[in-house]
Formats: structure tokens, sequence, C-alpha cells
């Protein structure tokens, strides 16, 4: 069964796609190489301090490049089949994570490609063009975090309804008194 | 000849056939299907949302929620995706007794969406009749070993709630008997009915070709001829050690799709017979000793760091994609729904064919609304 590695699949990309993989963050970088002080963990006693969500093994490739990337997935590795586009709101470093993942249908585990956006401008070009099942999810992905996928034929809303504001699942969202709730007390 | 004229005309969200709140806007030349597209979120309650809110055992009454055919399926989902998060180790019976639920809820499924679809066609309640009497039976079981019909609430996070009542066997043994029958008959009702094979064959297809890229799973991937299946492909849970096989279908028509729900029964039905033999040899005890009380349940907090943990439910592929921060709540809870992802290829499908076909073919991909709409 097909498995192929976030280290092997980096090096494809280094050498098939060059400009694809997003820069090593600096602070990842420097915890590895000890060059750069890594900040006192801050908390409470007992607890631990702020966690970094973003640490990753999975590959993580720029914005711009995410078509290359899944035309180079499908036809230069088999993985043909696409189950899954997500997003993920990073509040506090100012991310959106939108992550892709693909599956090889002779079998083996699923092959996770991530891309991270600004919050103020997401922008991800779309796969749908050539990949007609990426149409529902990009579309929920716009409708639940906002991201904006140029190059899709009918980005509306999937779940809530056109004239809706906001992106709900957004971690800012207010939960309780937006306009469509009211103050709550009543 | 006849100048004709586009009209668009809405098919639901209130639909007896559209199985639950759902809206198709259809335009149409005469009877013939021009342009269709599904409207979505009549049932939307932002599930996602409730999982960030919610501890990670809370959610697990809620994924019954979301396909509320199979809540079985779904609470092995959860289980699954947690149980990699955390590390949890499953003893053995347990296992044997999720795969039990898990192909009890197939076999459940695939007799109401056969007797749906003969339904749809217009052969109208009695052979919903036949299906429904034998998926009650299974809600009997259901209900006997986690204390509902429906809503399960049966898995927890390293193994199942509480052990097999001592009658469940019994009842289970005399299931198996009476099911062979039921297949036999709907096999034969499929095959040997010729308004059903008119209304059925050449119907909906959807290629070998181009099945893949729509990102549909399940029955409706299979029927197109691509031997897809999550328990053979990334085998989790005992699903390694049993034998079964994954029946495909050749055109990826209508009456695939139903062909290979009723093998699938036969396949399943063959899991359950390896599971009652094994059961009774198993070790370990309905779940892991450390997470034995509802306490620990709560109280569990995964290390940090992202999962997607997926199992092969009746209608596809259900992942759950969770992203935990090391608190008791998950950062963020993503639901793979394969009812809702099985819709993309609808318009294509339908495309050419007349109005009535279009509830035939909608009622073929087998969608709950519950999952499409999370």
């Amino acid at each position: 069964m097909p498995n192929i590695s976030a280290a092997e699949l980096r090096e494809r990309f280094t050498r098939d796609l060059p400009g694809a993989l997003a820069p090593e963050r600096p602070s990842a970088k420097a915890a590895e190489n000890g060059h750069v002080a890594v900040p006192p963990a801050k908390g409470k006693k007992g607890e631990e301090g702020p966690v970094d969500l973003l640490a990753t093994a999975d590959v993580v490739v720029l914005a711009e490049s995410i078509p290359s990337v899944a035309q180079y997935l499908r036809d230069e590795l088999g993985y043909t089949f696409l189950t899954d586009i997500t997003a993920v709101d990073y509040l506090a470093d100012g991310l959106i994570e939108v992550i892709y993942r693909f599956l090889h249908l002779d079998g083996g585990p699923t092959l996770p490609i991530k891309t991270r956006v600004s919050r103020d401008r997401a922008v991800v070009p779309s796969i749908t063009p050539f990949w007609p099942g990426a149409d529902l999810q990009e579309r929920e992905a716009y409708d639940m975090y906002g991201v904006e996928f140029p190059g899709h034929p009918n980005l509306t809303r999937v779940y809530m309804w056109d004239e809706f504001e906001g992106f709900p699942m957004r971690k800012d969202f207010p939960k309780q008194g937006d306009k469509y709730l009211g103050d709550g007390e009543e | 000849m006849l100048k004709t004229q586009e009209l668009q005309i809405n098919i639901g969200p209130q639909h007896p056939s559209t199985h639950g709140v759902f809206r198709l806007v259809v335009t149409v030349d005469g009877e013939t299907i021009i342009d269709l597209k599904p409207v979505f979120g009549y049932l939307h309650r932002n599930h996602e949302q409730l999982g960030e809110v919610s501890t990670y055992i809370q959610m697990m009454p809620f994924t019954d929620r979301l396909d509320y055919f199979n809540s079985m399926a779904n609470n092995f989902g959860l289980a699954i995706a947690v149980e990699k998060l955390a590390g949890i180790e499953v003893p053995q019976r347990a296992n044997y007794i999720r795969v039990l639920m898990a192909e009890l809820s197939r076999i459940l499924n695939h007799a109401a969406a056969v007797a749906f679809m003969i339904n749809d066609m217009g052969a109208w309640q009695t052979p919903l009749a036949f299906g429904m009497r034998e998926r009650e039976k299974i809600l009997d079981l259901f209900e006997m070993a986690s204390g509902a019909r429906m809503m399960c609430n049966y898995f927890r996070f390293g193994g199942v709630v509480r052990d097999l009542p001592p009658e469940f066997m019994p009842l289970l043994k005399d299931l198996m008997i009476a099911l062979p029958v039921f297949f036999d008959e709907t096999e034969k009702l499929l095959r040997e009915n010729e308004i059903l094979l008119m209304r059925s064959e050449g119907v909906g297809i959807l290629p070998k070709e181009v099945a893949a890229s729509y990102s549909v799973t399940g029955p409706v991937l299979r029927a197109s001829g691509i031997p897809y299946d999550v328990r053979k492909a990334e085998p989790y849970s005992v699903y390694g050690e049993l034998d079964f096989d994954v029946p495909i279908g050749s055109v990826g028509d209508i009456y695939d799709r139903f062909l290979v729900r009723i093998e699938e029964m036969r396949q399943s039905y063959r899991i359950v017979q390896q599971v009652i033999e094994r059961l009774p040899d198993t070790t370990g005890g309905h779940v892991n000793p450390s997470m034995a009380s509802i306490g620990k349940q709560k109280a569990l907090k995964p290390p940090v760091g992202d999962v997607y943990g997926r199992v092969e439910t009746p209608k596809g592929e259900l992942g759950f994609y969770l992203v935990s921060d090391g608190t008791a709540r998950p950062y963020r809870y993503k639901v793979r729904a394969p009812s809702f992802i099985n819709l993309t290829p609808l318009g294509d499908m339908c495309r050419g064919h007349k109005v009535a076909d279009v509830v035939v073919i909608l009622g073929s991909i087998d969608i709950v609304l519950g999952e499409v709409d999370r």
C-alpha cells in the first residue's frame, strides 16, 4: 500500500515544484537549531505555557501553489482521490489553516497537505475547475471560515443563508448576542 | 416543431421524496432536467461549533444525531479518532463488540435504503414494510445492548459502555436464521421485477472514470467499479483479522448501487457470523480499565496535536478531524460527512433524465439530512 512520508514528499516538492513549500516557521526553526533563545513558557504554577498549535509534521505549502501541488499529487503520485478540505482558525497567530486530504485508491493512510493564509486576507486558489469533488467542500470552508477560493464557479454559502454576515466558525464570531440572536436576555 | 420553454421549479424543502428537509432547484424543459442545484442548510445546527464547546465525551451522543440511522457507526468514528489522538488501547472483546454493532448497523441501513428506493419508485409502502421489519429486529438488539433504539450512545473511548446482556446472543442467533431469507427475497424482487429494472437500469450513471474525482465514497463509489473500502484500505479495529469481500458494480447506475448494497449486507452477515464464533474466546473486558468510569472519560485531555480518524459507515467514509490544544475540549472538531460529499455529482447524474428519476437517483445515493446539514 502506498505510504509516502512527509520528508519524502518535501524532497519531491523541492525537486519538482520549486517554490511550492512554505518557508519554515522561525520559531520552530529556532527551537530546532537552538540559535535563538526560545521565550520561557508563561502560565500559572502547575499549568503549561501557551502551546504551539502550529507545530506540525505534515507538509505545509504556499497557498498560491495549491493547484499545482494537487495536480502533481494526482498525476505524478497517483493520489487521485480528494477526501476532505477543511479549515482551522488559529486566532492567536492570525492565521487560517486550510487542510487538503488526499487518498490513494490502492489503500494506505490519508495524505494531508496544509496551507496557511492570513485571517484578514484568506485567499486560496480553487481546485474545483479540475477536481469537481472539491466543489461543496470549498463552499463549506468559505461559508464557515470565509476562505475565498478564486476560480470556483459558484462560491456561495452552503449552510447559512445568502444574506448572513460573518463566518460562524471563526473563533472571534460572537457565540451570544449577535444581530440574529438578539442580546440573549429578553 | 413544438416551441418549448425552460422552467425553474423547486423540489422541496418540504417534499416526501427528498428524505428530509432538502431543496432541489431544478431547471426543466418539459419533463427533462436541464440543470439541478441542491440547496442545503435547513437542518444546520453547527455541529462542529458544538464540538468546540463540548468535552470529547459530550460529543458522543451528538454524533448519534448526524446519521440517525446509524448511530453506532458514527460513535465508532469519533471513538477511533479520539483513541488515535490520546493513544488509548481497546481490549479485544470491546473491539469485537464494536465490529458486531457496526456491521449490524450496515445491514439495518442497507435494508432501509433498498426499501426506501423501491418506495421512491412508486411501490408504495408494501416493500418498505419488509425492509422495516428486519430493521426493527436489529433495533431491538441495539435497545437491549445500549438502552435506546436509535440514539444508542453506546461507544466510549477505550471500549463500549457496557457488555452485551446475556439475552442478547440468543436473539441475535434467531436473527441470523431470518436474515438470509430476507436477502434472497429482496434480491429476487430487484432482479426480477420488470418495472424496477426499467426505472433503475441505465439511470443516474456515475462512470468509473469520474467517480473518484467527485470524491464520492461508500456504495456509490463501489457501484461505479472502484473497490475502495476503508475497512480494507486502512484497517481499523479488528477488520484486518476478518474475512470479507468488497463487492463492486460494473456500470455505476441505480441498479448497480442497489445490487452492491444487497451484496454488502451479505458480507456484513459473514462478518457477524465470524464475530459470533470468536466472541466467547476474546480476552479483555468491554472497556479499557483505565477508561472504565465516566469520570475518566470526562477528564480526558489528549496531548497537543491533530488527528484524522475515519471509518467506513454504511453511507461512506466518515472522518473526524480533531485538533487538541491539550485541554478537555477540542480546538477544532470537523466531521467529514459522507452523505454531504456524495451529493457533489447529483446535478451531473440527473442531467438529461426525467423529473421522476431525480427522486430515485437521490434515493440511490442514500442521504440522511442530519448528516448532510450537520
